[in-house]
């Protein structure tokens, strides 16, 4: 790897700089996250942001057949020997349009549903052109800034794989924002099945099953058997329990009850084996009970990715070193694994610290987000610079 | 009634109209104006750093609109002047303007000694307590004052044409304006039952026209300068703009008969002193409105309040009674 002093240079008055900023990011992030944008219906929100392209005089910003907001802002260099780098922002949430999505702004944080994961991430992809080109940042190479839609649970990934699948641009690098954490690093993915369990029981009421006819029992008798599989400690593999519904009301025998459930390994044959073993699972508490109860896998990640000693890190870690920032490594199941089913270099970097995640009082701290602003630019500048080839 | 529906077609905008944001920094640029927001505000600081925000960067830095951003206080005790300074608003204590003179509070009070404080040929005034606010609150209202000298008073307004279907429907302003304002303007300023939102915290207006004007406190603020600019300048000098929606905190009935009692009080000193009182003997039409689409049209309706004498009059009653 070369050396990175030059950017250095940047680095060292880069949050000061940056200060500059605050409102123009900040009102992005307001208006971005003001506008609800569930899974499967970001098109306000993907709207917006073009629109902050086409003002930034992105010339080529579209939105592709798969629903996704793409700008383009060209390089300076070569036209045969210029690669592209590819900054993504998913551009849904986990909450529902009729959740009231005002945002709050105080002296040192911003709260409204949605504003870190992922407003934040969006409001930085929205503002980079603007910052860029006031600072005077030339970049040799196209930065392609992707507003990607239907990421999350169902989404299953469909948007950034859609522009992947079909985009002719040769993207050499990508980097991930995620409004929270700062010091977040993922470069690798880790294998996950995520699936759903519902128990269904006939509508009629069986007396001779007194006390047990109930879909929420039967689903209970599946937990506890995924409860006492056993898991290797290494490679290292959890299951979580996600989520859980079911039933009506107090007296009334639930008919139906589901589980979300996800199990994560760096093993994907481990994956495998554990998704075999509940299935075998089901298939034993439904012969055992003669409730009805299907299993669907909603998605699945294969673990990947590029070592914590390659290029593309070391820089990225040489950049939040210069910052102060913490590193946190964790791998990661969102958009960097599609990228890295490309076998695209990449990296996911959060932006700034919160509180209430998923919440809708979920809050961020403004403070901390120019150096997260900073350490995006950077390793844009270092990636551009060629120093993590 | 024609020339009132005349109004309504020709100064009725919606702010959608004004998207050529460059265009309008242009044109206000050729005309050399100087353009101030005031923001009055009492324990707002919930909403205050996101108007402050918002306008900053969409008013200012992107499209320098606005040429300065102060919030006039009445003596707020949670942090909205600290809020608002930290994000680059001018912040005044109402109290510090003009000091010699006797202190008042209220909104009108901050409105007025704006006039004397900010620098601008026009002064938009925006309500700081709009929770999804956005910069067409600014663009929309100076929009008719840029494009045409004439427009000295431009009045905000809420509703959504654009996400309806052709069906026609009511529209008009929230409880107070319906049930007194309108019944009052039908009855003694007929011109003015044209404003589809007469209380609305929203408006821009010219210097020349805010100097010549005077300003109730209270409540009886907008209803006021309707009046008093309606009489002085006549009614071609207004136009209004469809803000959409506006959400703020609504308030309990109890503060709307406050809000009516003020607001009354200004509008009998006003008919008193244009000596206009008798002129409601003779009218009979109530005006509301209706909308098709994005046109807006007045519901004229006859509502005549006959009235029967005391029954004692009635000599078949004092037959059968013996009275």
């Amino acid at each position: 790897m070369k050396n990175i002093d030059n950017i250095d240079k940047f680095l060292s008055t880069s949050v000061k700089k940056l200060k500059k900023y605050r409102e123009i990011l900040l009102a992005n992030l307001v208006m971005v996250g003001e506008i609800p944008s569930p899974t499967f219906k970001e098109e306000r929100r993907v709207e917006f942001i073009l629109n902050r392209f086409a003002e930034a005089g992105l010339t080529d910003s579209m939105i592709d057949d798969g629903g996704n907001g793409v700008g383009i802002l060209a390089g300076t260099g070569d036209k045969e020997t210029r690669k592209a780098l590819l900054i993504s922002a998913h551009a849904d949430t986990v909450f529902s349009s009729n959740i009231d999505h005002t945002m709050e702004i105080s002296s040192d944080t911003v709260t409204g549903p949605g504003v870190a994961d992922n407003a934040l991430g969006l409001a930085v992809l929205s503002t980079l052109p603007y910052i860029l080109e006031d600072l005077g940042i030339e970049l040799k190479n196209d930065l392609v800034l992707l507003a990607n839609v239907k990421s999350l649970g169902k989404g299953n990934l469909e948007g950034i794989q859609f522009f992947l699948e079909n985009s002719r641009l040769d993207i050499k690098n990508a980097i991930c924002l995620e409004g929270i954490r700062l010091g977040r690093l993922s470069y690798s993915s880790i294998g996950m099945l995520r699936g759903e369990i519902t128990c269904r029981v006939p509508e009629s009421y069986d007396w001779s099953r007194f006390g047990d006819a109930s879909a929420i029992l039967t689903l209970n008798e599946v937990i506890n058997k995924i409860n006492e599989m056993k898991l290797p400690g290494r490679p290292r593999t959890s299951i979580v329990m996600g989520s859980i519904e079911g039933g009506t009301t107090f007296n009334t025998i639930a008919h139906e009850a589901t589980l979300g459930f996800e199990v994560r390994s760096e093993s994907e044959e481990v994956v495998e084996k554990a998704g075999e073993t509940i299935q075998d699972i089901v298939m034993e508490v439904s012969s055992k009970t003669g409730d009805q109860i299907e299993f669907n896998i909603i998605s699945r990640r294969s673990p990947g990715g590029i070592r914590y000693d390659a290029p593309l890190t070391k820089c990225a870690r040489k950049v939040m070193k210069q910052l102060d920032i913490e590193p946190r490594l964790s791998p990661s199941i969102s958009e960097l694994s599609a990228l890295i089913e490309k076998q695209i270099p990449a990296l996911t970097l959060g932006i700034t610290t919160g509180e209430q995640i998923f919440e809708s009082n979920e809050t961020i701290q403004i403070e901390p987000i120019y150096r997260g602003l900073a350490q995006v630019i950077g390793t844009i500048l270092a990636i551009d610079g060629g120093y993590c080839e | 009634m024609s020339n009132l529906q005349s109004w309504i077609d020709n100064n009725t905008y919606h702010h959608s109209e004004f998207w050529d944001l460059k265009k309008l920094v242009d044109i206000k640029e050729k005309k050399n104006l100087k353009i101030s927001l005031c923001l009055p505000t009492l324990n707002e600081e919930k909403t205050i750093g996101k108007e402050v925000i918002i306008f900053k960067s969409e008013m200012m830095e992107r499209y320098p609109l606005l040429d300065e951003i102060a919030v006039i206080d009445s003596g707020s005790t949670d942090k909205t002047l600290e809020v608002a300074k930290n994000y680059g608003a001018d912040t005044y204590l109402a109290s510090d303007i003009l000091p010699h003179l006797e202190q008042k509070r209220g909104k009108g009070e901050n409105l007025w000694k704006a006039i004397y404080q900010l620098k601008g040929d026009i002064i938009v005034y925006v309500d700081a307590d709009i929770s999804n606010i956005h910069p067409r609150f600014v663009y929309g209202l100076l929009a008719p004052l840029i494009y045409r000298d004439e427009i000295k008073y431009v009045k905000g307004f809420y509703d959504r044409p654009l996400a309806l279907s052709g069906g026609v429907r009511t529209t008009g302003g929230g409880r107070v304006t319906e049930i007194l304002v309108r019944p009052l303007f039908s009855l003694f300023f007929p011109d003015l039952t044209a404003m589809i939102q007469p209380l609305s915290g929203e408006y821009a207006v010219r210097r020349e026209i805010l100097e010549e004007i005077a300003f109730p406190i209270g409540y009886g603020v907008e209803t006021s300068h309707l009046i008093d600019v309606y009489s002085k300048f006549g009614l071609e000098a207004f136009a209004q703009t469809d803000l959409d929606k506006r959400v703020h905190e609504n308030k309990p009935t109890q503060d709307l008969g406050k809000m009516s009692f003020g607001i009354l009080q200004t509008f009998i000193k006003r008919a008193k002193a244009l000596g206009i009182l008798d002129k409601a003997d003779h009218t009979t039409l109530l005006r509301q409105f209706q909308a098709k689409r994005d046109q807006y049209e007045q519901k004229l309706i006859e509502i005549i309040e006959d009235e029967r004498p005391p029954m004692i009059e009635i000599e078949e009653y004092r037959k059968k009674f013996n009275r």
